[in-house]
């Protein structure tokens, strides 16, 4: 395999890599809070949904019912996405933190919600099947060219990693990355961060020392439904795709579930995690089935390693992966 | 929880009350969309229930939903969460395959006893991982079932266009032998004289999946192992102390639970399809959930809360049919379903429990 197959794999590892990243984030604020979130594929797929939708209205002609707009679309579907998804993680938010239900059955019901609405409002929007209409170039995230990255193509080695590799993303996979370094920021180095963590270890401690858990806690639900919006929006506005098709997360809500728990609920362990995974991603859609010379891999094979992986670190076999202590458990304040 | 609620309070009013809200909502979706959410009931009741085409593949889906609800309920009275039923199913299907490519079947009693034996241990095998990560590593059962319903999902795709692809460009295995064919209720009907639905796909493991809850309730009420699951799902602690062993209970319970999702292969993939076809189970593992959440974890109410949701997912057919309203309104409702009476059952139960302790002080 030569440098330039290398860089190319790379590059789509990064793309791939995206959405998990975001949702994966979007998980680690939750369940640092204390409230394990399985729905972050339902989020995912509603914030996809919105954003296909909205911006395809958005930039549809007036006299087709839509606004006209010949850029800027893809901001509607964006804001879209992201009310979307909070509105979901509200009603998880309600179901876990002030009725004190079943995390884990909350987050199934979100799961089977989205996949259904989604096909029933877009069937009956758009009438195509629960697809949205292909979005025109104003309508969606476009690659972005860093500065010099034409200057700089002619130096060895660093020149096509950086124009190939770094540059040329859109400007949510930039986000990503973005997000990565704020959430270790607020997480590690700010006294919300502190106290958000402490929520999900022992959240009696924080309650006695005068500071509402509940409050904490849906301030994280929404910025966990923020974070799915944006992963989901990037699916329909910033990938190849042209638009929002039909249960268009295929599973991505499990492996950024996958990836929390292999980078042990850590933000930048997350990053390269979530970059392992859309690596493998790249791997399997570039080659159908690799042969390591003694053996043939197929192609399923590498679909189904992230889930693999994950069970052996559950498994304690490579290092231990302890969820935050209070996960999963309402906080009853005492009286 | 026991606050001196009556038992029809807890057992019938508020579930009913939930499963209401789940339909008002519902009809909010139905009318959001500009159609008319009474015609949209009326034609579900119509389709699910119409003698001939409506009944039969009612009682088709029910079945399916009998054992995942059976499975997801048993797991529950240990206090643990199976959300694997769907892969286990999946899985089942392959071992159901297996079988019934494997030999040239004399007759079909043979054929649905091996079938059985097959679904029931391919599922509980694949259950066996999960359950033995979670009593002997620590890792959470509820994300070790989610990622084997993953990793189900995968080995079937490779499977389907693999090793168990039959002649042909599509992703399914070859048709089993004819002799394998189970009766149909048209076929166990028409002994007595009624002339049930010819064309339907339910059969003869409808009548499995009743015994298998009248199986369930003798084993969680009756057995001295079910008092022990029970137990063990009240307090683990208090079990230990009693000499139950966890590693015992967890290893059996979800056997036990696994073996029953698998069980629902028999019918979709030995009865129906009649080979093994990509996405065979179809979300049933999370029906499931919603069904022994509905049906309280008791067989009485997760056989009617199954018969519930089977009518749901036939009448769905109808609405596609007659209303153009895509058959997820039907993926809609159960979501709203598992919510209202799952996670968001408080919103039912705390009023009622505050109105009838109310009542109560005032009666005294």
């Amino acid at each position: 395999m030569d440098f330039g197959s290398i860089l190319q794999i790379l590059d789509s590892a990064v793309r791939f890599s995206t959405p998990l990243l975001l949702a994966c984030l979007a998980g680690l604020w939750s369940e640092r809070s204390g409230i394990f979130d399985i729905g972050l594929e339902g989020k995912m797929l509603i914030g996809a949904f919105a954003a296909g939708a909205f911006s395809a209205i958005a930039t549809m002609p007036v006299y087709d019912g839509g606004w006209g707009w010949q850029t800027g679309g893809m901001w509607v579907g964006m804001v879209a996405a992201i009310i979307a998804s909070i509105l979901l993680a509200l009603i998880h938010g309600v179901a876990s933190i002030t009725l004190r239900g079943n995390q884990l059955i909350s987050g199934v019901a979100i799961n089977f919600f989205a996949a259904g609405i989604t096909v029933l409002l877009g069937a009956s929007w758009f009438r195509q099947g629960g697809d949205t209409p292909q979005l025109p170039a104003g309508g969606r995230f476009r690659p972005i060219e860093l500065p010099l990255s034409e200057t700089l193509s002619d130096v060895p080695v660093f020149g096509p990693i950086y124009q190939n590799l770094i540059s040329g993303h859109n400007l949510i996979i930039y986000f990503g990355f973005f997000a990565v370094l704020a959430t270790y920021w607020v997480l590690f180095r700010t006294r919300y961060g502190l106290r958000l963590r402490a929520v999900g270890e022992n959240p009696g401690a924080v309650d006695t020392a005068g500071i509402s858990v509940v409050k904490l806690r849906y301030s994280a639900i929404i910025i966990t439904g923020i974070l799915c919006g944006i992963a989901g929006a990037y699916l329909s506005l910033g990938t190849s795709a042209p638009g929002f098709g039909r249960d268009m997360t295929a599973g991505r809500g499990f492996i950024a579930l996958a990836a929390l728990i292999f980078a042990k609920w850590r933000p930048v362990p997350a990053m390269w995690a979530c970059l392992l995974f859309g690596l493998l991603e790249a791997i399997s859609t570039k080659y159908q089935s690799i042969d390591l010379g003694f053996m043939v891999l197929p192609g399923q094979f590498m679909q189904a390693l992230p889930y693999v992986m994950t069970v052996v670190i559950l498994a304690g076999f490579v290092g231990k992966a302890i969820p935050p202590k209070a996960g999963g458990e309402p906080y009853v304040k005492e009286r | 929880m026991n606050t001196g609620i009556p038992k029809w309070v807890d057992v019938i009013l508020i579930p009913l009350l939930s499963l209401i809200l789940a339909f008002v909502v519902s009809g909010l979706v139905v009318l959001s969309i500009g159609k008319d959410p009474i015609q949209a009931i009326k034609l579900m009741v119509y389709g699910a229930f119409r003698l001939n085409d409506g009944i039969g593949p009612t009682l088709y889906y029910t079945t399916s939903f009998i054992f995942t609800g059976l499975a997801v309920a048993v797991a529950f009275h240990a206090k643990l969460f199976n959300i694997g039923g769907e892969g286990q199913a999946a899985i089942a299907g392959v071992g159901v395959t297996l079988v019934m490519l494997a030999f040239d079947w004399p007759h079909w009693t043979i054929a649905l006893l091996v079938g059985t034996l097959a679904a029931a241990a391919f599922g509980a095998a694949w259950a066996a991982v999960p359950a033995y990560l979670q009593v002997k590593r620590g890792s959470h059962i509820v994300i070790t079932t989610i990622m084997f319903n993953l990793i189900a999902g995968s080995v079937i795709a490779y499977l389907l266009v693999g090793p168990l692809q039959a002649n042909g460009s599509l992703p399914e295995s070859s048709r089993f032998p004819s002799a394998a064919a189970l009766p149909t209720l048209h076929d166990i009907l028409g002994v007595v004289g009624i002339n049930f639905d010819r064309f339907s796909d339910a059969n003869i493991t409808f009548f499995m999946a009743l015994l298998a809850a009248v199986g369930v309730w003798l084993l969680i009420w009756k057995s001295r192992l079910g008092y022990e699951i029970r137990m063990f799902g009240e307090s683990d602690k208090a079990a230990v102390y009693a000499g139950i062993s966890p590693v015992k209970i967890t290893m059996i319970v979800m056997l036990i639970s696994g073996a029953l999702a698998g069980l629902m292969a028999v019918n979709t993939v030995q009865g129906q399809a009649e080979r093994l076809v990509l996405g065979a189970v179809e979300g049933a593992g999370f029906i499931g959930i919603a069904v022994a959440l509905m049906g309280r974890n008791h067989p009485v109410g997760i056989v009617l809360a199954a018969f519930l949701f089977g009518a749901l997912t036939q009448g769905g057919v109808e609405l596609q049919f007659e209303m153009q309203i895509p058959a997820q309104m039907v993926i809609v409702i159960q979501a709203l379903i598992i919510m209202f009476t799952g996670s968001l059952e408080n919103l039912v139960r705390m009023p009622v429990e505050r109105l009838f302790t109310r009542m109560k002080k005032r009666a005294a």
